[in-house]
């Protein structure tokens, strides 16, 4: 168990009281009688402050970044019939958007202020749904992360069903059954390895993993760790969304009310991408640096595709989920690329795109409350009344579409020239010849594309619905309030701040993505 | 080397962070300050263009000695860096990206011209914009614009470079649209258009420049090492780099190993950084933004079209200049030297007074970028243009926004005449400013457009190519236009009877801190090319730029000594072509002024001649020069549509198709749930439904037996015994 490195000064509950504060706030709020909603509330802001602290102190604090591995490990022995471990820890990768989470969890419970249909049983099921985020980026045994997965899954489904616009079950239902449908083959890839090394813990695996240790059977002309990759990669992409994974998304965005919008984007799509560099990768290197090709092409083809559908919306919130899939193709462009700005640029694409799309979904909900419609082409001069609305939007939207000074830049620059250096698929000859050119370099030059596209719907869409002459229906709109700017400005402050320092996240990253780098080229 | 001390970078550091400052009060506070803030904003730029100025005297200008002029903050001791990507020190070395400032003679003059014409720009629109309804963000947004600018002078690698460049896209996108939030502006929806336009039209070029750069981030030291491991280069392992002392190290090395030619992606790279100036600085076909931007306020047209924004492009060419190759440098000079021409015939045609000020710049950026194109003497003289072109632009922009604010925003000029005498202290301004434009000798632009010429002429005499050619022709004929169109504005402007009483009547001076500005910029205009009040002013040989950036010192490598541009892709221009292609300059420009001039006083300054008659003799000529070739209409219907169309159609694959599969397996799932039920119904429960019925059916034909008499189960019972008797005796 040193993989884990179990020393008494590493070990800490800390990460447990983290992850189950939200489920103690669920079981307090629980017990408020459902008329007094203004306790309720009070008591979950608190039961989200709590963690925020916690996860606050130990970025700065107990996290040590120089230090490559897992720190703060809860180990202890869960079921043992079945080898199943209670085994958490951070690491890089996961100490960030451990942050994140509490931070747009934190942020939501102001933001669900104008929910329709409000009640106890909303707050009780945010709470949950943080203990199973939380929980999913804790994880280091691979049963536990799946019961995270699923735990999240429910409470995502009543959220969106109960609290959502008018096609919610639908919506839900879809949400639902897709992400089931990735979960389950994430259960029997994960039964699958359990069988073949007598393991669920994620470090073994991976330790296994990287001497070649795997020993289970071919099928169908495919190799068994080819398999495992396979399904795993598709568990996770549904998360990301990977296209052509990505349908549920949209759907999900458009009926979710703005704060589960905002977790939906900010954290849920990140735990796809987290999933596939925690449980994927590492786990099966060889498989993946052999079909890395075809991620990145999913990726390249997210990235623009997602950017030309988001430009023919007409749905404002619609828009911004498309905007979603396009940048979350960066994250699958860069992991794919397999080189270090690639894989930190990936990394820090989820940081940044969890604040970014968050603050986009925090702005669209703004209007919303107001007009109550999210057609593009019904606004205009918005502006006008709306003053400091604009302003905080201009950064909102500016900070998606990558502008540099803002974080989408960084977390993008690095992917592209991250994925302009990648060798992958060179061939000797065409490295002989000097023309040092592969199929990256050509993802990469199509990549631009999405770029250009992603200027054009944002730009487009602060046209119509900001500038030029105000719709007299809008002339009394109230600017934004007190408490949509307690929202919103957090998230637009840490936009600006990583994208003039970006260490602020990387250097925190930096130790475990060269650790999963030294892994992943040991395959190739 | 490095003359600079680490508390002049400090110094250096503050032109930067006083304006960033200065936006981030103003922004939360600047509302509630006395004049909305606006001293605080003038003021701010004051100390910049003192520092600036201070710094250029003293240092660059003052700087003696046969080595060039080269400070880089990341190699002086103590200098102020900025670990940008990670703050650690573990992290390898071409993984993080730490960067400097770097002050050579190109960045300290550029800087000057920025500090210098931002601050008479800030103190002109103290007065211009005066109640503005956004009076405060308009002076935030200009601060911050001149901010990013002067951050760009000053960067040290080419990702910075990029980082300053994109900001001030964005800055010009809020200052394009600054009156698509006025109710009370009739151009409302025209600048909430205009500005977009300007950000994704730029934004293709940027994109392009990105790409470029990555090119050369990731091959330039491959190539390097792999040319070092040939044993055809000596030295140590070269890192990746933004840093532009290391891209022009590992470029000259390169070039230098392969006997001069550049290899074939440095000319494909060198074609995707040009695409960041073709956007940037407005040359054919991305020009399109530019006259649009005019939707913006006059001082924010000044600002873009003189000192910032355009200039980012040509500068850009001038830091990357060792990168291009010689094909790509003819492909520089073709699109220049068209842009020139090309939209000089525009300029003639426009009646709006911005217009033709709009379209004179995107010729003029034409001048520049064909000029650094030659790669001959060229280079010095295109980046020469920029400073002086600075200088006279932004007093004519200013001047016609002088114009226009005493006229009560009137714009076209057809409607204006006989200004001269109501506004004498604009007139003079903008009569000094377009000599200087035209290349009246004495005046600034003189100096850079006659070298231009010269350089023109140089490269065709040494090397018959296509571009250079083709430059030899439309630059002298784009010269010749911009006097005529130049003379054109003044005559229609200031000469002539009123046309529009009303308008004539009610025009008067504008008031100090915009005539201030205005004869500022003019002295500029004026002595800007040459301060020929301390030397001899027809020499045309030491002039301060021209003595100070030198094109044998101008790139300095990481391992000190300058890069040998004859080696690479500069054509060395023999003494004699040199004396001939001066001589033939001097002659050219002087023809081409006195044609353009006298043609505009002609028509429009004697009225000998009704420009409607040339007009109509000319046709389908004049039209598709009037409406501009019909471009905007081109890109409105092929690239908008294009996309647009794209945008639509992938809407339809994602919603039937993609998604259409997504439902397809959802239904074929209910579907088979519906068949199982069918089947569960009614054959595996209508099995076990059939057994029971079966065996109740039999029971009850059984049950048929069950009488319970018993004579009938004792005539059973003989009977069956009788049948097993017979059926023994039988077998």
């Amino acid at each position: 168990m040193d993989l884990l490195n179990l020393n008494p000064e590493n070990a800490s509950t800390l990460l447990s009281w983290l992850t189950f504060l939200p489920l103690i706030g669920a079981c307090v709020v629980l017990m408020l009688p459902a008329s007094n909603l203004r306790a309720i509330k009070i008591a979950t802001g608190l039961f989200t402050f709590i963690p925020l602290v916690l996860a606050t102190q130990m970025y700065f604090g107990a996290f040590d970044k120089t230090v490559s591995g897992y720190q703060m490990v809860h180990h202890f022995e869960w079921i043992k019939a079945l080898g199943i471990n209670y085994s958490v820890g951070v690491d890089g990768l996961s100490m960030p958007l451990l942050w994140l989470t509490a931070i747009l969890f934190f942020i939501a419970v102001p933001a669900s202020e104008t929910v329709p249909r409000l009640s106890k049983s909303y707050f009780v099921l945010l709470l949950l749904l943080e203990l199973g985020v939380l929980g999913v980026f804790v994880s280091l045994d691979f049963f536990l992360f799946y019961v995270y997965w699923e735990i999240m899954l429910l409470p995502m489904y009543f959220l969106i069903g109960i609290w959502g616009g008018p096609q919610r079950e639908y919506a839900a239902i879809k949400f639902f059954l897709y992400t089931l449908a990735g979960s389950v083959l994430m259960l029997i890839a994960v039964i699958a390895l359990r069988l073949d090394t007598g393991t669920f813990s994620i470090p073994e695996l991976v330790a296994i993993g990287k001497a070649g240790g795997f020993t289970g059977p071919a099928l169908l002309g495919m190799s068994f760790t080819t398999w495992v990759f396979w399904f795993l990669f598709v568990a996770f992409a549904i998360k990301i969304p990977a296209f052509p994974f990505h349908t549920w998304l949209p759907d999900a965005h458009v009926q979710a009310p703005t704060p589960i919008s905002v977790i939906l984007a900010g954290i849920l799509l990140k735990l796809g991408g987290y999933g596939l560099l925690r449980g994927c990768f590492p786990i099966v290197p060889d498989a993946f640096y052999q079909f890395a090709y075809v991620l990145g092409i999913l990726g390249v083809i997210a990235i623009v595709y997602g950017a030309y559908v988001a430009l023919g919306q007409t749905d404002f919130k619609k828009m911004v989920a498309y905007s979603s899939v396009s940048h979350m193709g960066f994250v699958l462009l860069g992991m794919a690329a397999l080189t270090e700005w690639g894989m930190n640029g990936a990394a820090l694409q989820m940081f940044t795109h969890g604040i970014s799309s968050a603050a986009c979904f925090l702005v669209v909900g703004v209007v919303y409350d107001r007009a109550h419609h999210r057609d593009l082409n019904a606004f205009g001069g918005l502006a006008q009344p709306m003053p400091r609305y604009w302003a905080l939007a201009t950064i909102a939207f500016f900070a998606s579409l990558g502008l540099p000074g803002m974080a989408g830049f960084v977390s993008e620059a690095l992917t592209m020239v991250g994925a302009f250096q990648s060798q992958v698929g060179w061939t000797d000859e065409a490295i002989a010849s000097g023309w040092m050119w592969g199929p990256f370099q050509w993802l990469t030059l199509i990549a631009t594309i999405g770029i250009v596209m992603t200027a054009a719907y944002i730009l487009w869409a602060l046209q119509r619905v900001f500038l030029g002459t105000l719709n007299e229906k809008y002339q009394d709109f109230k600017d934004i309030s007190a408490r949509e700017i307690f929202s919103l400005a957090p998230l637009l402050v840490l936009c600006i701040v990583l994208g003039v320092f970006p260490w602020f996240v990387l250097d925190w990253m930096e130790v475990s993505v060269a650790d999963l780098m030294q892994i992943l080229t040991f395959a190739g | 080397m490095n003359t600079l001390t680490p508390n002049d970078y400090t110094l250096l550091l503050s032109v930067l962070l006083i304006p960033l400052l200065g936006y981030v009060v103003q922004i939360f506070v600047g509302r509630s300050l006395p004049r909305n803030g606006d001293w605080m904003l003038v003021g701010s730029m004051f100390v910049v263009m003192c520092i600036t100025v201070y710094m250029f005297f003293v240092h660059a200008m003052g700087h003696t000695g046969s080595e060039p002029f080269w400070n880089e903050s990341a190699r002086t001791p103590g200098g102020p860096v900025f670990r940008w990507l990670y703050n650690t020190s573990n992290v390898p070395g071409d993984q993080n990206l730490i960067a400097g400032l770097l002050y050579d003679g190109l960045a300290a003059s550029m800087l000057m011209v920025v500090g210098v014409v931002s601050f008479l720009v800030h103190l002109f629109s103290s007065a211009y914009m005066h109640g503005d309804r956004r009076y405060h963000i308009f002076f935030a947004n200009i601060s911050l614009f001149t901010f990013a600018m002067l951050g760009l002078i000053l960067s040290d690698n080419i990702l910075f470079l990029f980082v300053f460049w994109e900001l001030m896209g964005f800055m010009s996108y809020l200052l394009i649209g600054h009156f698509s939030h006025d109710p009370d502006s009739p151009r409302i929806t025209h600048a909430a258009a205009a500005c977009k336009k300007a950000f994704l039209t730029t934004r293709v070029g940027d994109t392009c420049l990105f790409f470029g750069m990555a090119m050369f981030y990731f091959l330039l030291p491959r190539e390097y090492n792999q040319l070092l491991e040939q044993g055809l280069i000596e030295g140590e392992r070269a890192l990746s780099s933004f840093r532009f002392a290391d891209l022009w190290t590992m470029g000259g090395q390169i070039v230098e190993a392969n006997h001069g030619e550049y290899p074939m992606w440095m000319t494909v790279a060198g074609f995707f950084t040009f695409g960041g100036t073709v956007g940037k600085s407005a040359q054919f076909p991305l020009h399109i933004w530019l006259p649009d931007a005019m939707e913006g306020p006059t001082p924010v047209s000044a600002m873009i079209h003189a000192a910032t924004m355009v200039a980012a492009g040509v500068f850009l060419l001038g830091r990357m200049f060792p990168m291009m190759s010689p094909e790509v440098l003819q492909v520089v000079i073709a699109v220049g030297a068209f842009t020139a021409l090309f939209a000089a015939t525009i300029g003639c045609t426009v009646n709006d007074i911005k217009g033709v000020l709009a379209y004179s710049t995107i010729s003029q950026l034409g001048f520049m970028v064909a000029a650094i194109g030659t790669g001959g003497l060229g280079l010095v003289a295109g980046l020469f243009h920029m400073v002086t072109h600075a200088f006279f632009k932004a007093c004519l922009f200013l001047s016609a926004g002088s114009v226009i604010h005493g006229c009560h925003h009137e714009q076209d000029m057809q409607k204006m005449g006989g200004l001269r005498k109501k506004m004498p202290l604009t007139f003079l301004c903008m009569l000094i400013c377009t000599l200087a434009i035209a290349g009246m000798p004495l005046f600034s632009g003189y100096y850079s457009k006659d070298r231009i010429i010269a350089s023109v002429i140089d490269s065709t005499l040494t090397q018959w190519r296509g571009g250079n050619v083709f430059a030899l022709v439309a630059l002298p004929l784009a010269a010749m236009l911009t006097t005529f169109y130049m003379f054109r504005l003044i005559f229609l402007t200031f000469f002539g009877e009123p046309r529009d009483h009303h308008l004539h009547e009610h025009a008067h001076e504008s008031p100090w801190p915009m005539t201030g500005a205005l004869l500022g910029l003019a002295a500029l205009g004026l002595f800007g090319g040459h301060f020929w009040l301390a030397g001899d002013p027809l020499s045309n040989s030491g002039t301060w730029f021209t003595n100070l950036v030198e094109w044998q010192n101008m790139y300095v490598t990481s391992r000190g000594g300058s890069l040998d541009l004859t080696q690479m892709n500069m054509v060395a221009v023999g003494e004699h072509a040199a004396h001939t292609g001066h001589i033939w300059a001097i002659g050219v420009s002087l023809t081409v002024l006195a044609l353009g001039f006298l043609a505009a006083l002609w028509i429009y300054g004697l009225k000998r001649l009704d420009p409607a008659r040339i007009t109509g003799k000319l046709g389908l000529i004049y039209e598709t020069v009037r409406d501009k070739y019909y471009i905007d209409e081109a890109v409105n219907a092929s690239v908008v549509r294009g996309t647009m169309g794209l945008s639509k159609g992938q809407k339809w694959i994602d919603e039937n198709i993609v998604d259409g599969t997504v439902l397809g397996v959802g239904r074929i799932g209910r579907g088979l749930g519906t068949i199982c039920a069918w089947i569960d119904k009614h054959i595996v429960d209508g099995a076990v439904n059939w057994l029971a019925n079966t065996t109740q059916a039999l029971g009850s034909v059984a049950r048929l037996l069950q009488t319970g008499r018993i004579q009938q189960y004792i005539s059973f019972a003989v009977g069956g015994a009788l049948l097993l008797a017979a059926f023994h005796i039988l077998t």
